[in-house]
């Protein structure tokens, strides 16, 4: 393996093809980051509006969740970059084709944030039903509320129990990203089989892409593990030690 | 008035009928024990007086207020009624003091540093203030119930609820636990108690409530109910439990 090729010039831009490597890694953390964020708020919210009884609330989110979970990423993103434009009023649909800065961008930000928030909100929704009853019971019987006991009781603790779970959601949203080259973001992975077409050096450049992944995979992880060893309950069975 | 008035509570679940025309009271003062087997609706009864549980038909006043009424506000009423539970049930992400210093803060407006004193105070009070910043999951099961206790006394209840609040525990930890309450009993806290302990019906209960299948089979003057001949179920169910 010769990676010499990586700090000549590219082919246009007129920086080297690290340089297009570096910016696909930008691009990749940009569309996984901000999907992270619509994900992790969405998902939260619907995973909670799946465990009321106020069918007003369930049954929207359940209907969003099956939608959303059923219909393939890639069916998802086609949808959100050219159908979207299409059926929306039409002065916004004009804008999105011409006015909206990097709309490939922000549809698959759109489209992986939508996906994995019905995912998300699944993990959430099994985290506060796997609290037992008396839990809730005890809550309400000192006189709180039923939205106090989300905010003070079933959220912190739903949350912690699945932390595990929403690492592999958020791992999950990185390798997803490179779905985004099919409408046109440079990803790492774009960026990648790009530069493989101008050098052929297709198996470096996809042996260093691999290993950025596992670079993410790995920084990930160790969030996460910091985070959960930092609101570990002492001496509760449920999270672990 | 009495404190809790049951009147022909009924309650359902889908066609199995768990309450069937339950009517007892509890008046101001007292300490009622409820008993009978397993799956004869002792919790969801007890449920009912702080609408944990709701029921289908009857009436329930609780304080002067309906529990079964829409208008109730519930959070409010049950704000002055304490619940201990089988479980313990405290909250585990919480440590001891910010367990009982919750509701009070976020019920009864209370200022952080007010609960606080209050806490201590508890806690001392059921001999666990050397405790007060451990979390739930590093304590024992009888110094659990005792947090739990004083939790719901923290905020200053005008009647307590305990679903047997002994039966989780290992045998050596049951009287630190029942030692708290007879001492509650004794300065004349309202109490309606789930428990087969009946040492401690013996020793503080007014009345003694059994309970057979939803029934309300027996509700007696402690002295009748351990005297006097009583109905045949409640008799095989006292031999069972006195005798093992
Ligand atoms: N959610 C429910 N759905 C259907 N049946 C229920 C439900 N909860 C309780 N039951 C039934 O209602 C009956 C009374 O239950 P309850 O918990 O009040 O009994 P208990 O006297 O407290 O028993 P134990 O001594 O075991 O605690 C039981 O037969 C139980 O199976
Ligand atoms: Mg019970």
């Amino acid at each position: 393996m010769d990676f010499g090729f990586l700090t000549q010039p590219a082919f246009s831009g007129g920086g080297t093809y690290l340089d297009w490597v570096f910016s696909g890694i930008k691009w990749t953390l940009l569309v996984s980051l901000c999907a992270w964020v619509i994900a992790f708020t969405l998902g939260s919210v619907l995973g909670v509006m799946r465990t009321t009884r106020v069918w007003w609330l369930n049954l929207p989110a359940t209907a969003y969740v099956e939608l959303f979970r059923n219909i393939p990423l890639l069916v998802q993103m086609f949808i959100w970059y050219f159908v979207v434009p299409e059926i929306v009023p039409k002065a916004l649909g004009t804008w999105m084709k011409q006015g909206m800065p990097m709309p490939e961008f922000w549809s698959a930000v759109l489209a992986l944030g939508f996906y994995t928030a019905s995912r998300v909100a699944e993990q959430v929704r099994s985290g506060i039903q796997s609290i037992p009853r008396g839990q809730t019971h005890a809550a309400l019987a000192t006189g709180l509320t039923m939205p106090q006991v989300y905010r003070h009781l079933l959220l912190p603790m739903g949350y912690r129990i699945v932390i595990p779970p929403l690492t592999s959601e958020f791992l999950t949203i990185f390798k997803n990203s490179s779905v985004a080259l099919t409408i046109g973001v440079l990803e790492l992975t774009a960026q990648a089989r790009t530069i493989s077409e101008y050098t052929f050096r297709t198996f470096e450049i996809f042996t260093l892409a691999t290993v950025v992944y596992v670079v993410i995979t790995m920084a990930v992880v160790v969030l996460m593990q910091l985070l959960e060893r930092r609101v570990r309950v002492p001496g509760y069975i449920g999270t672990g030690k | 008035m009495a404190m809790i008035e049951f009147k022909n509570i009924s309650k359902w679940y889908g066609s199995f009928q768990v309450l069937k025309d339950c009517t007892t009271q509890v008046e101001k003062g007292e300490v009622i024990v409820v008993c009978g087997p397993s799956g004869s609706g002792k919790s969801t009864l007890i449920k009912c007086v702080n609408g944990l549980e709701p029921f289908q038909s009857g009436s329930l006043i609780v304080n002067g207020q309906s529990v079964g009424d829409k208008t109730t506000n519930l959070p409010q009423l049950r704000a002055k009624i304490g619940m201990v539970f089988q479980n313990f049930e405290l909250f585990p992400h919480m440590n001891v003091t910010a367990n009982l210093n919750l509701a009070q803060v976020k019920v009864l407006g209370r200022g952080v540093e007010e609960a606080t004193e209050k806490s201590r105070a508890l806690l001392t009070r059921v001999g666990l203030i050397d405790h007060a910043q451990k979390f739930p999951g590093q304590l024992s099961g009888g110094q659990q119930q005792r947090v739990a206790i004083a939790r719901a006394l923290a905020m200053d209840p005008i009647a307590m609820l305990f679903d047997e609040p002994t039966s989780a525990l290992d045998p050596e930890m049951i009287n630190e636990v029942l030692d708290v309450m007879v001492e509650l009993a004794q300065e004349g806290m309202t109490m309606m108690c789930v428990t087969h302990e009946m040492g401690f019906a013996r020793k503080v209960a007014h009345r003694v409530i059994f309970m057979d299948r939803g029934e309300i089979v027996e509700d007696a003057g402690k002295d009748d109910f351990f005297g006097t001949p009583r109905s045949e179920r409640a008799q095989q169910f006292l031999s069972k439990i006195l005798h093992h």
